[in-house]
């Protein structure tokens, strides 16, 4: 049992938990929105600065909660920065499947996002902790509800 | 009442007679011989809701197989037994909290749906705005937002008695927050998130004195201590049945007489009225005014079967065991570097909340289940004390009558996991 927690709190996920980057508010964001879990309690507010070509120029993230959760805001956050906004809404499907579905494969994904997707692969361990996935991809929805121009997002 | 099966000598493992032996309790819990992920159970989350003794199964799977029927209805056989069991449980619970008569306990749904119970009909019949309802910053969601419901309806005030660093109710804030204009005090008789037992008997007996009607929750409290409402002076109690080793669905509203039948019904329907009329309906008085329905006929029984279990154990039993993993518990973790136990009273029940420095709470919860360990993670439906405490979550091990001291070290090892992942 100890191998799945070490598969699912991987260095990569410790370092990012506890020292996520890009966090800390943008000013004058393009697209802004807080996402809530009502069941842990965990909050989170992403601000997104993107140009005129739908390109995202900046992403930042403020809130607390757990390592997956911060992890996941954190490397989103990396992530997205440079890709168009079409581009960060894909990700988020292909992100998805990657925390929920079992057989999902990496070559599934558009070409494109093969190296993102392979940096977020660490979070996949949350499939093996049901519970756990709604922590991984909060950071998501709540960029896919700005995106959309929606301020708030609840899962559940 | 002569066919009624008596279940007064429900054997909770022979504890009656006998010192108390948590391995004869734990013979009783058929779920405790489960594990999880390949590891024996530890069962540490008492306070969000208890396990089931066979006493408490066997006795509703008896009810549905021998004699089940709808109450107060029919004039056949089963009718009246049932009718018999489901008020025989309301007798236990009258005489497990001491009220003056059974007349005073409603059965609701759980302790929510009985406070609600009372903002609603009390509240309509007695309050109007600008009146003031005092409650105290640990309270759980269900004692803070049927108050603000009200309020947004009639326009009273909700004053909020804080809380020292330790969690322990502020009383000077108290006596300085009541006012002539205060109507009602609801607050908690144990708070659920930091397990600080409140003193509520001088809480109700300052309130009286300004002429203000108290209701308590004691869904915690009634779990490990001994309650006589009339003692206290309590105008209204509420407790839930799943917290007290009983079914889901089922909840104890006690209310005095007088104030219960001043309150109009809270729902309308049948088995709450004398007669209806196209013009006009009469309603019953307490407890069946309150009952419109269909009652929770078995899971009324089974309660009934868990006050039966404890009270042959003993309250004075089970606080005297649980007081000792409590202060094991709290000794045990407070050794953990890095951790923080939040709610220190100097009066608590057998609930430890605690933080880590290196690790959130959720990740906490999450490592210690693939031990076998059952705590809970989270705001405990009590935000404004994880406010209080500047934290967003807690983790929280809560112990009933048939946890173990080794099962605190089961705990305390699991928690040196989290360590080695996070540091």
């Amino acid at each position: 049992m100890f191998d799945e927690l070490r598969e699912l709190y991987q260095e990569v996920i410790l370092d990012h938990g506890t020292k996520p980057r890009n966090h800390h508010e943008l000013e004058a964001p393009t697209f802004r929105a807080h996402g809530h879990n009502p069941i842990c309690g965990d909050a989170l507010t992403v601000y997104l600065m993107v140009d005129d070509g739908g390109v995202i120029q900046d992403a930042s993230f403020e809130g607390r909660g757990c390592a997956i959760s911060m992890a996941s805001a954190s490397m989103m956050t990396e992530v997205i920065k440079g890709r168009t906004v079409a581009d960060a809404h894909r990700l988020f499907g292909s992100f998805h499947s990657l925390c929920t579905e079992d057989d999902y494969v990496l070559e599934a994904a558009d070409a494109a996002d093969a190296d993102d997707l392979e940096r977020l692969n660490v979070l996949s361990g949350v499939r093996e902790f049901p519970v756990r996935v709604k922590c991984a991809t909060l950071p998501w929805h709540t960029m896919n509800a700005a995106m959309s121009g929606e301020d708030e997002i609840s899962t559940e | 009442m002569s066919e009624v099966i008596e279940t007064s000598d429900v054997g909770a493992g022979d504890n009656s007679m006998l010192a108390f032996d948590v391995e004869r309790v734990r013979a009783d819990f058929p779920i405790l011989e489960q594990t999880v992920y390949g590891k024996p159970l530890v069962y540490l989350d008492n306070a969000a809701s208890s396990q089931k003794p066979r006493q408490v199964i066997e006795a509703m799977n008896q009810a549905y197989e021998t004699y089940y029927s709808n109450v107060h209805r029919g004039v056949h056989r089963l009718s009246q037994l049932s009718t018999d069991h489901f008020e025989a449980a309301r007798q236990k619970a009258a005489s497990f909290l001491n009220a003056a008569s059974e007349k005073e306990i409603v059965f609701t749904r759980g302790a929510t749906e009985a406070i609600n119970l009372v903002a609603t009909c009390y509240g309509r019949a007695f309050l109007q705005a600008g009146d003031e309802i005092v409650i105290s910053h640990m309270e759980h969601h269900s004692n803070i937002v049927p108050w603000q419901l009200l309020r947004d309806q009639i326009g009273i005030e909700l004053k909020v008695v804080p809380i020292d660093d330790d969690g322990q109710l502020m009383f000077e804030d108290y006596e300085r927050l009541l006012s002539p204009r205060t109507k009602m005090v609801a607050m908690t008789h144990v708070s659920n998130a930091l397990g600080s037992i409140v003193p509520i008997k001088d809480v109700i007996a300052r309130a009286h004195e300004m002429g203000a009607a108290v209701l308590v929750d004691g869904c915690q409290a009634v779990p490990h201590m001994k309650v006589d409402v009339q003692d206290l002076d309590a105008d209204f109690y509420v407790f839930s049945s799943h917290k007290l080793y009983g079914p889901t669905g089922i909840g104890v509203l006690y209310g005095k007489s007088d104030l219960l039948n001043a309150m109009p019904p809270y729902q309308g329907g049948g088995e709450m009225i004398t007669t209806v009329t196209f013009e006009h309906s009469g309603y019953k008085s307490a407890p069946h005014r309150f009952e419109a329905g269909t009652p929770a006929i078995v899971e009324a029984i089974g309660l009934g079967t868990a006050i039966d279990y404890v009270t042959a154990i003993g309250m004075d039993n089970i606080t005297a065991h649980e007081s000792g993993l409590l202060a094991y518990a709290t000794e045990r973790l407070s050794q953990i570097p890095g951790l923080e136990i939040h709610g220190r009273a100097r009066e608590k029940a057998s609930i430890v909340a605690f933080v880590m420095k290196s690790a959130h709470a959720h990740d906490i919860g999450t490592i210690v289940d693939r031990a076998g360990v059952a705590v809970r993670a989270g705001h405990h439906c009590a935000q404004p004390v994880m406010a209080r405490y500047g934290v967003s979550a807690t983790a929280r091990a809560s112990f009933g009558i048939y946890n173990r001291r080794q099962e605190v070290d089961v705990l305390a090892a699991a928690i040196g996991q989290v360590r080695e992942i996070f540091g």
